[in-house]
């Protein structure tokens, strides 16, 4: 009877080619978990080598398909693969082959389980993967949640440490709050456009581009933005941050502050810009304002905050705090410009935040890289412990001089042109209420080099506080991460155009 | 085209990042091999540009020469744009003659913690900085040179400063990176707000100069200029935005402060002079009374601030406030004469006041003190660094015949018939007030030549002794006097280059009723403006 009646639904027309970067991923994880039951316990480092090969393997369908070159949009119009998803696809990958770099050591020598490490790695880069092609509230809502549910464990996974334990804890907490409002929202959301699709016909997007912004979806959206402002911890949903990022394993906070962010910034995108700003901007101004503040508040007091700390992974923390508000700057530019009237304005206010996404990827992973370097040799993470590490080792130093100076947005290192685009996306939308918020911005981004200064000066300005003046030995896949992202951040910084175009693809 | 003239100046650009590279390359411990490479790379360069002035085409300084524009980020609409003309060629030179000066001077005069590795390496990238400012005519590209010089400079004082260096390094850094972020607002405002006719948004200088601000509303230029006008300042820097300057230049070491004084200060007026008065000229005349209003209260200030101070380092910093005052004087009266004075009193400012930090650095390295109150008799104890003290501070207070003499006097001769229809009243005071500066000008320095070197030695440093000028100093001096000498002497090596370029390009769109008559020598090639384009000639 009930086979009877599953013969009557329609059979979705599948795409193979398409799913094919995703169904690498979910192969790589099934064969992390055997290989962990298989491989006796001093073999499980092999596991990670499984995980990078996967990752790295993922990449080819990646290639086939931006070749082939046409969207290919599935299941009604839920799941799209188009140049967006791809590019996006791609950086989460390669954001996680980094991650598995920075681990292999980490995680090789500490008290860890090996496999299921890189298998919840692997879970939550399948859900970013599936994030970039979601144009479906309810697709968004599972990928997110895909994403999130793994970094809970990972947060936590320096089993015997309280603060770590700590850290899951709390953004356990914290993740399942936001997951509650946003549901809300969204159902809210449905209630009153009667759909889930984000574009096409029957959305969310031709309800809103036909009724404007009716009361309740602006309720929705802000119920629905403060969901994702936890996920991307903007100001004042980041305090679970500063904790969660000291707590975890540094790898994971690199994931974390990169990978998992980038993932909240991606649903971010898909449910305002397909769906609450195309085709015609109407529906922006029930998004930006919110958006604005968000940027503000991050912005400021995410480098006010940086400016006290004298850890360097909490002041990564609350940098990648601000860093998150300077990327909201183009979202509201881009809200601005719809709802002025000038929504063509609003692809390349949207190209800026996914370049932003690029180059922050690019140089953070490289800044906590070198983090975990030192601390290889110091077991401290105190902005003191590099004092003079010029002297004993001058390569790390000019490294990390080079990633702080990128973050803080110095040419011609890649920062400059994110920092760039940012501007650009605001000055474009030119309103009052834009130039105000780039002028925000502006004050912020020389807040920033204050405090990325400090861990310059203790390198090269102070002399060093040991005796001990042996070399920092640094293992090769940790040595790989690091010279990729200064390749990354130096190229990009001279010839922008590489990921300036890929953006531009993007929209 | 010959093949030259399409890489001369990406040659004199980038060679030094590629000798940068090549030091890199080297072991810490070879330092002739590494004070070697720096100083073949710097000659390379100065031959580079010495081939390119032979090359340059001196009847039409106004037009842009050398000129490269290839395609950079296509999806900004940025352009690898970089060319010459009369305006940008002096500083070009300058900045790569004082450079290789300065790597000759630090070959036995590095500073602790030594390392000359790094040094020379932050030498030769703020070289890149320097020569590409004044080379690139794209906004972004000019921003990109504007900031690089920023890292080298920061380090150089914050490693190799004196006792407070951190705090000046990151003084500095802070001031000029605000002023950078509101520039670049402004560039980016000009991008979407300016329409060229028949080209639409560009990020080119030229066509925006083209434009001179068209389809602007007033309210709009004012806003651009301003932002602007912060960042520019802040690098002159003008008053009130000066107070970094005391602090980064008494903390820098000797070869820092040349480059500081010589060159990146000139960033700043060079700016105004090639970016915010020919592309938004509208402001600029609303913004000139300020302007000049500003630099006269800075030639008094720096002026009165140098009687004040005991360090002959900090004393020479706000000598520079002073100087640079005369030089935004020049230009805030938009007129021909007032620029060209201005680009002068640029070069000579950076020859002398740069050759004064030489010295303030050598006295340092002698008596190991800088403070005035303990100095004393140098022309007893080293009489040859003294005559040459004597003959900076001449050059500097702008005794005629020398090179000070032509950036000053026609500077505040210009202010008595300022274009652009301003106020004449308003600028014959400044005129007057400025006129005043030259008088304090001419008391803080010999003041300052009195005590350092007349008299006796100090008991303490009585027995002390003191080296004469070096071979070294020599080899990095002799160049510099004579170009003092030279250009006092023969002001026309300047002016003539920067004349033509002046009048078409800058100051064209200020001609008013009170200019004096047209010169018939003039070759504007495509004169934004009318074809009236006039010039003053002499007083």
């Amino acid at each position: 009877m009930l086979l009877a009646a599953t013969a009557h639904i329609p059979t979705p027309a599948f795409d193979w080619h398409a799913f094919a970067p995703d169904l690498v991923l979910v192969a790589t994880m099934v064969v992390v978990l055997i290989a962990d039951l298989l491989l006796p316990d001093r073999e499980s480092w092999r596991t990670s080598s499984i995980a990078a090969v996967g990752l790295l393997g993922a990449l080819i369908p990646i290639a086939t398909l931006a070749h082939s070159g046409h969207d290919r949009v599935m299941f009604d119009g839920a799941y799209v693969v188009d140049h967006y998803a791809l590019a996006l696809k791609a950086f989460f990958i390669i954001a996680t082959y980094i991650t598995v770099l920075l681990a292999v050591d980490y995680i090789g020598e500490g008290d860890y389980y090996k496999g299921e490490f890189y298998f919840l790695l692997l879970v939550s880069t399948f859900g970013m993967s599936v994030m970039a092609g979601a144009r479906d509230l309810i697709t968004l809502f599972v990928a997110l949640e895909t994403i999130s549910i793994p970094t809970f464990v990972l947060a936590a996974f320096r089993k015997h440490d309280r603060a770590s334990n700590e850290a899951g804890v709390k953004y356990y907490l914290i993740g399942v709050l936001s997951s509650a409002l946003m549901l809300y929202g969204m159902s809210l959301i449905y209630g009153v456009t009667g759909a889930t699709r984000l574009s096409g016909p029957n959305s969310i997007s031709s309800y809103m581009s036909q009724h404007g912004t009716v009361p309740l979806v602006a309720v929705a959206m802000f119920l629905s933005l403060v969901g994702f402002a936890f996920k991307v911890s903007a100001v004042p949903f980041h305090f679970w941050a500063p904790d969660t990022y000291e707590g975890a394993p540094t790898p994971v906070t690199a994931f974390l502050s990169v990978a998992s962010k980038a993932g909240g910034f991606v649903a971010l995108i898909n449910i305002v810009y397909f769906g609450f700003f195309l085709p015609n901007g109407r529906a922006a101004d029930s998004w930006w304002p919110v958006l604005w503040v968000l940027a503000a508040l991050s912005m400021t007091l995410g480098n006010l905050t940086a400016l006290r700390q004298t850890n360097i992974v909490r002041m990564l923390a609350y940098s990648s705090v601000a860093q998150g508000g300077f990327m909201l700057v183009p979202f509201a530019a881009a809200g601005i410009a719809g709802a002025d009237g000038h929504p063509g304005k609003a692809a390349a206010a949207m190209s800026a935040v996914v370049v932003y996404l690029l180059i922050y990827g690019a140089m953070n992973l490289g800044a906590f890289a070198v983090v975990i370097a030192v601390a290889r040799r110091t077991r401290s993470a105190e902005i003191s412990s590099y004092d003079g590490l010029w002297e004993i080792a001058p390569g790390l130093a000019v490294v990390m001089g080079i990633f702080l100076a990128s973050l803080a947005g110095v040419p011609f290192f890649a920062g400059w042109f994110a920092k760039f685009v940012m501007f650009r996306a605001i000055i474009d939308a030119g309103t009052g209420w834009a130039i105000a918020l780039g002028i925000v911005a502006a004050v912020n981004s020389v807040i920033a080099f204050f405090f990325y200064a400090r861990p310059i000066r203790a390198m090269i300005f102070h002399t060093p506080t040991t005796e001990d003046r042996s070399p920092i030995v640094i293992p090769q896949p940790l040595f790989a991460a690091i010279a990729l992202s200064v390749a990354v951040v130096v190229v990009v910084g001279i010839y922008p155009q590489v990921f300036a175009r890929v953006g531009e693809l993007a929209f | 085209m010959n093949w030259f003239d399409s890489w001369a100046l990406t040659l004199v650009v980038f060679v030094p990042a590629i000798g940068a590279a090549i030091t890199m390359l080297i072991p810490r411990e070879r330092e002739d091999a590494i004070k070697e490479v720096a100083l073949v790379t710097t000659l390379a360069t100065l031959g580079f540009t010495i081939a390119t002035l032979a090359r340059f085409d001196y009847g039409k300084t106004s037009t842009l020469q050398f000129s490269v524009d290839k395609n950079w980020i296509d999806v900004i609409n940025s352009h690898y744009h970089v060319a010459v003309d009369g305006i940008s060629l002096p500083m070009l030179a300058l900045s790569s003659f004082i450079t290789v000066l300065c790597v000759i001077y630090s070959w036995d005069h590095f500073p602790e913690p030594h390392n000359p590795k790094a040094f020379l390496i932050l030498l030769l990238v703020l070289e890149v900085g320097m020569n590409g400012t004044f080379v690139a005519q794209d906004l972004v590209l000019f921003f990109i040179f504007f900031e690089i010089v920023l890292l080298p400079m920061f380090f150089m004082i914050g490693v190799w400063g004196g006792p407070n260096r951190e705090y000046a390094s990151i003084k500095f850094f802070l001031f000029t990176l605000f002023g950078s972020a509101l520039m670049l607002l402004s560039f980016l405002a000009l991008y979407f707000k300016v329409d060229v006719p028949g080209v639409g948004h560009t990020f080119d200088m030229v066509l925006l100069s083209k434009a001179a601000g068209a389809g602007l509303v007033h309210s709009t230029q004012l806003l651009i200029f301003g932002g602007l006008f912060v960042g520019f300042a802040i690098k002159v820097p003008m008053f009130p935005f000066h107070t970094w300057l005391p602090d980064a230049h008494t903390e820098a070491p000797t070869v820092g402060s040349v480059l500081l004084a010589a060159i990146l200060l000139k960033l700043g007026t060079y700016g105004f002079i090639r970016i915010a008065l020919p592309i938004l000229p509208e402001a600029a005349k609303s913004w000139a009374p300020w302007i000049g209003l500003l630099s006269v209260i800075g030639i008094i200030y720096g002026a009165l601030g140098c009687l004040a101070q005991t360090d002959m380092k900090r004393l020479i910093a706000f000598s520079s406030v002073a100087h640079m005052g005369f030089v935004m004087l020049g230009i805030s009266t938009l007129t021909t004469f007032g620029i060209n004075a201005a680009i002068f009193g640029m070069v000579a400012h950076g020859l002398i006041t740069g050759m004064l930090f030489f010295i303030a650095g050598s006295v340092q390295h002698n008596y190991g003190t800088r403070e005035l109150a303990r100095l004393g008799g140098l022309l007893k104890q080293a009489p040859k660094m003294g005559w040459i003290l004597g003959f900076c501070a001449m050059a500097s207070l702008g005794l005629p015949g020398l090179a000070g003499f032509w950036g000053e006097f026609p500077a505040v001769l210009s202010t008595f018939n300022p274009g652009g229809d301003l106020s004449q009243p308003l600028f014959r005071t400044y005129m007057v007030v400025a006129a005043i500066g030259t008088v304090l000008a001419a008391g803080y320095l010999l003041w300052m030549l009195q005590r350092v070197a007349f008299g006796t030695p100090k008991p303490e440093f009585a027995d002390a002794h003191i080296h004469d000028v070096t071979s070294y100093e020599w080899t990095a001096w002799v160049p510099i006097l004579l170009l003092i000498v030279a250009l006092g002497i023969f002001p026309n090596l300047i002016f003539r280059v920067t004349d033509d370029a002046v009048s078409c390009q800058t100051a064209a769109p200020f001609v008013s009723k009170n200019t004096a008559p047209v010169s018939p020598s003039l070759h504007c090639p495509e004169s934004p403006v009318a074809v009236q384009t006039a010039k003053v000639t002499g007083g």
